[in-house]
């Protein structure tokens, strides 16, 4: 009898340990470069806004402005993260490495999406510790900050999976990232309170999943938002396992991998 | 008795409107060196994507060892161990690291190292051991290629066209190893362009055309079946007597090939072509082989066997 399941743990690790390895191989391009550009926002939209916006009473716009980036930027990365590795492996056809392993579906995704909340929080860890230099944040909440940063990096990771299984080519990929995800992050209130917008646009933001991560990750270092934390948690939490679940039903039957 | 290495039953593809397998029944014995041979597009690649887990068939089933690929495919994966067609690399890693993350995805660890090792000394690959995959040459990437599918020490291999673009010292070379491993016990799969490899290396062949085994029988018997001596005759543009064109099995550049069956048709053939006053240029007389074998079979289409 062969027992497959004899060193179950090895295979997802194994294959864990091949993501971990990929990114951090590239560490300039996937950890420093988005902790430059964060910085570089910071320091310019800093610079330009601090004396005239205020956004919650005795919270200075920089500080206001850092847990935003900060959350801006573990979703990019982790969406980066899983999305990249897929599009490339099946670009250039290595992904059949994993396909003809024993590894199940659930495997599959536990790996990318694990792989991807790491590359998300090392780099959210490292704009945090660069932007301490900057200004004095408060963590009124550290265990919502932590429940934030680890639901929206699995969520975007978890998107960022059925991205790579869906492109066939770097420039479908491209467009998720360019129509999807950049306009989501930067219209999510990274840089502005939404009861600053438009009563209309107010109501539009509440249809954007990125508003609930960015607002409840910043409710956990001021202890104050736009929207309650435990209802945004409820929403991120509520999208994460219905594209996991969609992620799940895709590596299942074996779209666009298996014919 | 123990299990076939290899059950195939009853398997069709269908690709929209293209029948691209019909039905096909095989049986592969545990410890055999097996060929699957067949011009392009005659579903070779299929047949071993449905067995890899790579394609899911229509209808029909196939087994590894008892392990059925779709229902057990854990269990059948762990037994098998594919070589892909396509030289596909991952460009992040070196080969050692390949060969150790291939191990790990079926649950082998640093236990497994003095079997990768093997590998790469029987492979000539040990002292690229360091050397990231996408600075290896064509040949090293395809030596990788079949280290990675042997990693986890599976009793039945598959290799797809493995020799494709290789040349002649490195095929000699991956032929010795190759057959080392059917020698432990390994059962060999193999689809090749090299008729003479499939004749000199595997026990039994199946010939495959336009989506069926059209021959199926031991590498001997095959060739005993199509027993008979070629003549080779090169003639240049001339208009054959008719008491001959019917031995005519294939015509190139003005070399008749005629299928004989025995020794004496030798003088008939040559005496009609005196009578008709056509000059031999060049002769040569060749016993038959897998490549006539397959010629017969498959038909002059194949003359780019795949």
């Amino acid at each position: 009898m062969i027992n497959a399941s004899a060193n179950n743990w090895r295979g997802p690790w194994t294959l864990l340990k091949k993501e971990l390895l990929r990114f951090w191989r590239v560490v300039f391009q996937t950890v420093a470069a988005p902790v430059i550009t964060a910085l570089l926002y910071l320091l310019i939209f800093s610079h330009v806004l601090e004396s005239h916006v205020e956004v919650y009473d005795g919270v200075p716009y920089t500080a206001f402005l850092i847990p935003g980036l900060i959350m801006m930027s573990v979703l990019q990365n982790a969406f980066a993260n899983s999305s990249s590795s897929l599009i490339q492996s099946k670009v250039m056809g290595n992904i059949v490495f994993i396909l003809l392993t024993p590894l199940t579906h659930m495997q599959f995704f536990l790996a990318f999406l694990i792989a991807s909340i790491v590359r998300g929080l090392v780099v959210g860890l490292g704009i945090y510790l660069v932007a301490m230099w900057f200004v004095d944040l408060s963590l009124a909440n550290p265990w919502l900050i932590i429940a934030f940063a680890l639901l929206g990096s699995a969520l975007l990771g978890t998107f960022g999976i059925i991205a790579g299984i869906w492109a066939d080519r770097f420039d479908q990929m491209a467009a998720f990232q360019n129509f999807i995800i950049m306009p989501l992050t930067f219209l999510s209130g990274v840089f502005y309170s939404i009861h600053s917008l438009p009563p209309f646009w107010q109501k539009v933001s509440l249809f954007n999943p990125f508003f609930y991560m960015i607002d409840g990750f910043r409710y956990g270092f001021f202890g104050k938002g736009d929207v309650s934390p435990i209802f945004s948690l409820a929403i991120v939490g509520g999208a994460f396992l219905v594209l996991a679940l969609i992620t799940l039903k895709m590596l299942k039957s074996g779209y666009k991998l298996r014919s | 008795m123990s299990q076939p290495a290899i059950k195939i039953n009853g398997i069709h593809k269908h690709f929209g409107a293209l029948h691209a397998l019909k039905g096909i029944d095989l049986s592969i014995e545990q410890g055999e060196f097996f060929a699957l041979l067949g011009p392009n597009g005659a579903g070779k690649s299929t047949l071993i994507n449905i067995l890899a887990g790579l394609i899911t068939p229509s209808a029909g089933n196939i087994s590894v060892m008892g392990y059925d690929v779709n229902k057990a495919y854990q269990q059948a994966r762990m037994l098998l161990g594919v070589v892909p067609q396509e030289l596909v690399f991952d460009p992040f890693f070196n080969v050692r690291e390949m060969l150790r993350f291939q191990a790990g995805y079926f649950g082998r660890g640093r236990e497994n190292d003095a079997w990768v090792d093997e590998i790469l000394e029987g492979l000539g690959l040990a002292d690229k051991a360091n050397t990231n995959m996408r600075k290896l040459s064509g040949g090293m990437k395809r030596r990788a290629l079949i280290a990675q599918a042997l990693a986890h020490r599976p009793p039945v291999i598959v290799l797809d066209e493995p020799t494709a673009g290789v040349d002649v010292e490195l095929r000699q070379m991956l032929w010795e190893f190759i057959k080392k491993l059917n020698h432990d016990g390994h059962t060999i799969i193999l689809t090749t362009h090299y008729l003479e490899e499939a004749e000199t290396l595997c026990s039994r062949v199946a010939m495959m055309k336009q989506g069926q085994i059209v021959a199926l029988d031991k590498t001997a018997d095959l060739l005993n079946k199509f027993s008979g001596k070629h003549l080779r005759l090169t003639l240049g543009d001339v208009a054959l007597p008719e008491v001959i064109v019917e031995s005519v099995r294939h015509v190139e550049n003005g070399v008749y090939t005629f299928a004989l069956d025995d020794m004496a048709q030798i003088e008939f053939v040559l005496s009609a072509l005196r009578t008709a006053n056509i000059k031999v240029i060049d002769m040569q007389l060749n016993e038959a082989d897998l490549e006539d074998v397959f010629l017969s079979l498959v038909g002059n289409t194949a003359k780019g066997v795949a």
